[in-house]
């Protein structure tokens, strides 16, 4: 019985979890019809199966293509820009004293904690007037500003976890406090770091509401905003096969990122570094 | 290679406690140095103000014939093992040990030579290719030394490097750490709290308490002749007796009745009223298997406990101490990181020994042994200036043949 247990909870929160999405991986391989009318009201797409049809439209559409290019290319600078100050800043934090490093933690914090809809309708304004308005750094500059202060949370934490042994050994061989930065802590905190990039970048991919209101064209709308718009053949039917192709195509580059990154995530990489 | 000379070194820190404090230390080129003293006393804040790890308040602190109190810790030349070895989990043995000469920007042939060769000499050939992680503490422990020989540096610094590992291990690698250091006649600065290690090791031993050097001396000087009641509490296990006593004449009175020191002993402590006696515990003996009784006095005391460990063993004689002295005497264990215990007399008896629990025992005691410090100042009133000047003599001889 107790065997059981362990797999029969794990199928459990597995089923709870991906349900959805193998709903949306069913829907996508259905006709437009058939969902509309609800002709196939079964899992598997039957009678009304079209193969890939819905991807290949989708595709076909210059507007989606867009969007994802949008999307990759905004959600990766905002990563690895927020990724490289907030390393820096961590740092800073995790091995200097200086006066109001609680004020600047306790800033980021309430800075995160902001509700982001209620700094949509400013922002609009603003970005109108700096011309900003439907471009990349008009989405990239508020995904840092949200995503930094977790970024740092996480990251100082790591920071705190190297000893700080490690810098002076470094020193004591002969290394400027860059190179011991660099070749020392920096690789120690490698897990730190694909751990805050992989939560900022889901944060970019993922966000909706500043996706929709800072865009209006293809320049820089990215994919949740772009689905959003998506019209099929007949603009009085939600083309919701069409619709589930193109979200199974956007969790693509999702799968991918997390994939390479999680290689990255050792747990346990500083051990031996000290005793105990 | 080089000499370091501390001169007045201070270091305070922001509320102004001063952990260490006006010290001054002549470490000789080639000369095997240790700082010993209870937690606390400054000596790896001393440690680290030599490889420039703390910034030095005020003093002057030279390695070779530079004075280097405001060069970086890259640019002093040293070499230090730290107290958790501080190893980079990241890269491998190998890479650990080349680490300091790839900053250095040493050519790639060059680098292998070294490392090879540090590694030949710590054993670790067969690990060159593994994680720090995946090393027992002893391996580890090599590495950092091979961190720290593989460059040509100026002096070893060791923060209770074996304070990490089991009794057996730590027993060869202090070995293992004098015939290194040896045989590379590098100048060396090692700071532990065991005393073990500062006795074997150390060509000198500088004493710490509370910031202050005690005394800087040879093992066998700082076990004879103690400058003050701190350093002849801190060395020796079980630790020195300390006894209320009146001098009056050549007859000592000690809680267990009057034994008699030498003349020269005595006339120095003529007219001072109410003393310390210092006498280590190896100094008593049962006094029936004494061979030459004629060269101390003898006295009869009750006997509490009896610890035989075979070759040896151990009889404990509780007695009362004077509140002056008390007070002293619990000052000196919080010093010692120890707790005041009740008074007790340890005596070293001889294995052969028949002295049973709860006997009343005749006792020997060595009394040209014998210590007599001031219960004020703890200042040594006996000390041997003769023997001192010896050690000295003998020290600078062996100096200057290594």
């Amino acid at each position: 019985m107790r065997k059981l247990a362990l797999p029969l909870g794990v199928l459990l929160v597995m089923v709870w979890c991906l349900l959805p999405i193998a709903w949306i991986v069913s829907l996508s391989f259905k006709s437009q019809e058939a969902v509309s009318n609800g002709t196939d009201p079964g899992f598997l797409p039957l009678d009304s199966f079209t193969g890939w049809e819905n991807y290949q439209t989708v595709w076909e559409d210059e507007q989606f293509r867009r969007s994802i290019i949008n999307s990759i290319g905004i959600s990766l600078i905002a990563t690895i820009l927020s990724v490289a100050l907030a390393t820096l800043a961590a740092y800073a934090i995790a091995r200097l004293e200086f006066r109001g490093k609680r004020f600047v933690l306790s800033t980021a914090l309430a800075i995160a904690m902001f509700p982001v809809v209620s700094l949509v309708s400013p922002l609009f304004d603003l970005w109108r007037q700096f011309g900003l308005y439907d471009t990349w750094p008009g989405l990239i500059i508020p995904y840092m500003s949200f995503t930094l202060p977790l970024a740092i949370w996480t990251l100082s934490a790591f920071f705190r976890e190297i000893p700080w042994e490690m810098e002076q050994a470094a020193q004591v061989d002969g290394a400027t406090s860059w190179q011991a930065f660099r070749k020392v802590i920096v690789p120690l905190a490698a897990p730190g770091v694909f751990t805050a990039a992989i939560l900022t970048f889901f944060f970019a991919w993922n966000d909706f509401v500043f996706g929709i209101t800072l865009t209006s064209t293809e320049a820089a709308r990215p994919i949740p905003a772009a689905l959003s718009f998506f019209v099929g053949p007949d603009p009085f039917q939600r083309p919701a096969g069409l619709l589930a192709a193109a979200a199974v195509i956007a969790t693509i580059p999702i799968v991918i990122i997390v994939l390479l990154f999680q290689r990255k995530i050792v747990a346990g990489l500083t051990s031996g570094a000290v005793k105990g | 290679m080089a000499a370091i000379s501390m001169k007045n070194i201070v270091k305070k820190y922001g509320d102004g406690f001063p952990a260490v404090n006006d010290v001054s230390i002549d470490v000789a080129d080639g000369e095997f140095i240790i700082l010993v003293g209870p937690s606390g006393c400054g000596k790896s804040t001393l440690l680290r103000m030599i490889v420039g790890l703390e910034d030095i308040t005020s003093g002057e602190m030279r390695i070779g014939d530079r004075v280097v109190n405001d060069l970086a810790p890259r640019d002093r030349n040293l070499a230090m093992v730290f107290q958790n070895y501080a190893l980079y989990p990241h890269l491998t043995v190998y890479e650990n040990i080349a680490f300091p000469l790839r900053l250095a920007g040493e050519k790639d042939d060059e680098v292998d030579r070294k490392v090879r060769d540090a590694s030949a000499t710590l054993e670790l050939d067969e690990h060159l290719d593994r994680k720090p992680g995946n090393l027992s503490g002893g391996q580890r422990q090599r590495v950092a030394m091979g961190r720290a020989i593989v460059r040509d540096a100026d002096a070893f610094l060791f923060d209770e490097p074996l304070s990490n590992l089991d009794a057996k291990l730590r027993g060869q690698m202090r070995t293992e750490i004098a015939r290194l250091q040896r045989r590379l006649g590098i100048t060396t600065v090692y700071v532990t709290h065991d005393q073990t290690e500062a006795m074997t090791l150390g060509d000198r031993v500088a004493v710490l308490k509370r910031g202050v050097l005690q005394q800087l001396a040879t093992p066998r000087e700082l076990y004879t002749q103690p400058n003050n009641l701190f350093v002849a509490g801190f060395i020796g296990s079980p630790p020195m007796n300390f006894l209320p006593a009146t001098v009056e004449g050549d007859q000592v009175s000690l809680p267990f009745g009057k034994v008699r020191i030498p003349q020269a002993k005595a006339e120095r402590v003529q007219g001072r009223g109410l003393l310390i006696a210092g006498v280590r515990p190896e100094h008593f003996e049962d006094a029936d298997v004494v061979g030459k009784p004629g060269d101390g006095s003898t006295f009869r005391a009750k006997v509490d406990v009896v610890e035989w460990l075979g070759n040896e063993s151990y009889a404990y004689i509780p007695f009362e101490a004077p509140p002056e002295v008390q007070a002293q005497l619990d000052q000196l264990e919080r010093d010692l990181d120890g707790e005041a215990m009740r008074t007790q007399l340890v005596v070293s008896l001889d294995g052969a020994s028949r002295i049973r629990e709860g006997d009343e025992a005749e006792l020997w005691i060595e009394t040209d042994q014998m210590h007599l410090f001031d219960p004020e100042t703890g200042e040594n009133l006996t000390l041997d200036r003769k023997v001192e000047d010896n050690e000295q003599a003998t020290l600078e001889h062996t100096a200057t043949d290594g």
